[in-house]
């Protein structure tokens, strides 16, 4: 069986997050479909990650070193990734579901004339094909879909998969001169909205604040639990609509679908569109003071209260947990 | 400037979805369907440019009878021709979309198309860059602004933490995201317009696209299921704060494990 190939991203000189969480799926994948793990780095920093890449159980990595792939651009990143396809010729092609794997699958998949599963949660190979269990309807279904285009396209769903190193040594590196275009669709600028946050699309642990928080400035309640529990910062479409806090934070079926380890609802409804956006998280707490709140259909626990009243001592009781460590 | 939208009808996302009796798709009996709402962003974006300097707003959606209704409301806020490529999308995957709305753009004189980030019920988030590539024209996603002159765009784009200032040439495909713009509502003169303004109706055959090969499946829907349901969680008291707050940290400890 071909290769499972996985395109990494690299930020201060390490995998991203998305991109360990993906080798992680390449590798069980390439276990159960008789190939063997193989990655795709571009850029100046694209040889630093061979030992990490290592690490996930990589055996030989595609390096496309040309600065002007620094950072990523569309049009010169597709043609890169075409270049090592087409001398690697993977049977499975996956990529961290992130602003840049997003954006790249589609148009690469286009160009090689083949589909894409996008977002998935699950990763099987089975009967000789690639099958994928992705979230619709923002999370109200899942479909199962079988890839048969060759290489089976996938992009992986943030947090849908652990990120756990496997064993290997230093892996082959394989130097791939590509012809990069002059692209047309060119990055400018690159302007830091965080501030440093963490963002809920990576984020193990979320903190969501709603309509309840009353007004703007108590958003800092929630921020600093948060940051006590190392978490991002999410919010209702109610709160980002009446301008609290920017959109990048909105939780939903128009914000971003997230699925977290711990996801802590304050303030919130649950409305439906809010519930599709993170009902798939894997532990639920909900405080509000509306016992009959939608919110508390998913919560696994649920407080009945004021989060004015519960959040101060919520944040300490957390630092004081952390600090006993 | 010349826009063209292409523009998905989907569940309302109020709607609860219930699985097909061929356990591949959903039930669409009762369903209430909407214009995707990232394509109301693509809609008013492209409306904007024409009012400030003129030039027509072509609607453009592949979908079956229903998907008309989709395209009458985007005339009802500005739209000033739609196209109705008929078919039924079941079986033909994000590729076989974008071949068939590229083959219906082709031949138009345009400078922007714009889609939607993504079609909210697919929740795939392919069609727009896979429709620049057939079309070979950049494109920019995920644009929260932009910018459009004489010949070029600036967007911006949002990724991770961060925000991407983008400047391409024109002609040029943008995936709009929330944040770009606050649609309007349909006016009454609108809602009259939209009677006068015919939808025009192509068929695949007609755009000179074979049904058999679009349906060559690549991405196939094996299986469509609900979510399990959630086992009922735990309810507490909240009118002691502090003990409030030893439970959830408890929780926090014992079953999340994340302190
Ligand atoms: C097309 C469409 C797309 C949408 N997409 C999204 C989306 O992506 N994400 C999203 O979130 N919404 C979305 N919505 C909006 C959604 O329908 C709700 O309006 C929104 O989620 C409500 O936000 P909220 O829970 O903050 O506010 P509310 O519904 O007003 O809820 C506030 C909650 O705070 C509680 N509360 C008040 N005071 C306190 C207190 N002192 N202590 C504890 N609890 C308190 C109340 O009991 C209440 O439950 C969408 C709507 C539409 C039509
Ligand atoms: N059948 C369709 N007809 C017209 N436009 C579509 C269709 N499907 C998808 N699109 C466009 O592509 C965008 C992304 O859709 P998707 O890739 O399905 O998430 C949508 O927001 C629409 O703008």
């Amino acid at each position: 069986m071909a290769s499972v190939l996985v395109a990494c991203e690299i930020r201060d000189g390490k995998l991203r997050k998305a991109t360990r969480e993906a080798l992680t799926a390449g590798r069980r994948l390439a276990v159960e479909s008789g190939g063997r793990l193989e990655a795709m780095a571009f850029g100046s920093s694209a040889s630093a990650a061979a030992s990490e890449a290592g690490a996930y159980g990589v055996k030989k990595l595609w390096v496309v070193g040309d600065s002007s792939l620094d950072p990523y651009q569309t049009e010169t990143w597709t043609a890169a990734a075409k270049g090592v396809i087409d001398q690697a010729s993977p049977g499975i092609l996956l990529l961290g579901g992130t602003a840049a794997g997003r954006d790249l699958a589609p148009r690469l998949a286009a160009r090689i004339g083949v589909g894409v599963a996008s977002d998935v949660d699950r990763l099987e190979w089975v009967d000789g094909n690639l099958r994928a269990r992705r979230p619709v309807y923002s999370g109200k279904a899942f479909a199962t879909v079988v890839v048969e285009s060759r290489p089976a396209i996938a992009t992986c769903r943030p947090s849908g998969f652990p990120a756990e190193e496997g064993d290997g040594g230093a892996p082959e590196i394989a130097e791939v001169s590509v012809t990069l275009p002059a692209p047309r669709a060119r990055v400018v600028e690159v302007k830091s909205t965080a501030g440093g946050e963490l963002t809920i699309a990576e984020a193990d642990i979320i903190v969501s604040g709603g309509r309840g928080l009353k007004e703007p400035a108590n958003f800092s309640l929630i921020r600093d639990l948060a940051h006590a529990l190392g978490a991002a910062v999410g919010a209702s479409r109610a709160t980002v609509d009446a301008g609290w806090i920017d959109h990048q934070h909105q939780v939903g079926q128009t914000g971003r679908v997230v699925s977290p380890n711990l996801y802590i609802a304050v303030g919130i409804s649950g409305a439906i569109q809010h519930l599709a956006g993170m009902s798939s998280s894997k532990h639920i707490v909900a405080i509000n003071k509306d016992p009959e709140a939608p919110i508390f259909r998913v919560a696994d626990l649920g407080v009945v209260g004021d989060l004015f009243a519960i959040l101060p001592p919520l944040t300490e009781e957390v630092k004081k947990v952390k600090g006993s460590h | 400037m010349n826009s063209i939208v292409c523009i998905s009808q989907v569940p309302d996302t109020e709607a609860r979805i219930r699985i097909a009796a061929d356990g591949k798709s959903i039930d669409e009996t009762g369903l209430k369907f909407i214009v995707s709402p990232y394509d109301e962003y693509a809609l008013e974006e492209a409306i904007r440019l024409k009012e400030a300097g003129g030039g027509e707003v072509t609607v453009l959606t592949f979908g079956p009878e229903r998907a008309a209704q989709a395209l009458r409301e985007c005339i009802a806020r500005g739209a000033t021709r739609a196209v109705h490529v008929k078919g039924d999308p079941g079986g033909i995957d994000s590729l076989g979309i974008a071949r068939i709305l590229a083959a219906a753009i082709q031949g138009q004189p345009f400078d922007l198309i714009f889609t939607g980030k993504m079609g909210v019920g697919t929740d795939n988030a392919l069609v727009g860059p896979m429709v620049a590539e057939l079309l070979d024209i950049p494109h920019v996603s995920v644009v929260t602004s932009l910018e459009v002159r004489e010949g070029s765009l600036t967007a911006h784009r949002e990724i991770e933490g961060a925000e991407e200032v983008v400047e391409s040439p024109l002609p040029a495909l943008i995936t709009a995201q929330k944040g770009l713009n606050e649609p309007r509502y349909a006016s009454l003169k609108g809602i009259m317009a939209a009677k006068k303004i015919p939808i025009e109706t192509r068929s695949l055959a007609d755009l000179g696209l074979n049904e058999d090969e679009l349906r060559g499946s690549r991405v196939v829907i094996v299986k469509m299921e609900l979510p399990p349901e959630k086992a009922g969680g735990r309810k507490v008291d909240g009118a002691d704060p502090a003990a409030a707050a030893r439970e959830i940290v408890a929780y926090i400890q014992a079953e999340a494990k994340a302190l």
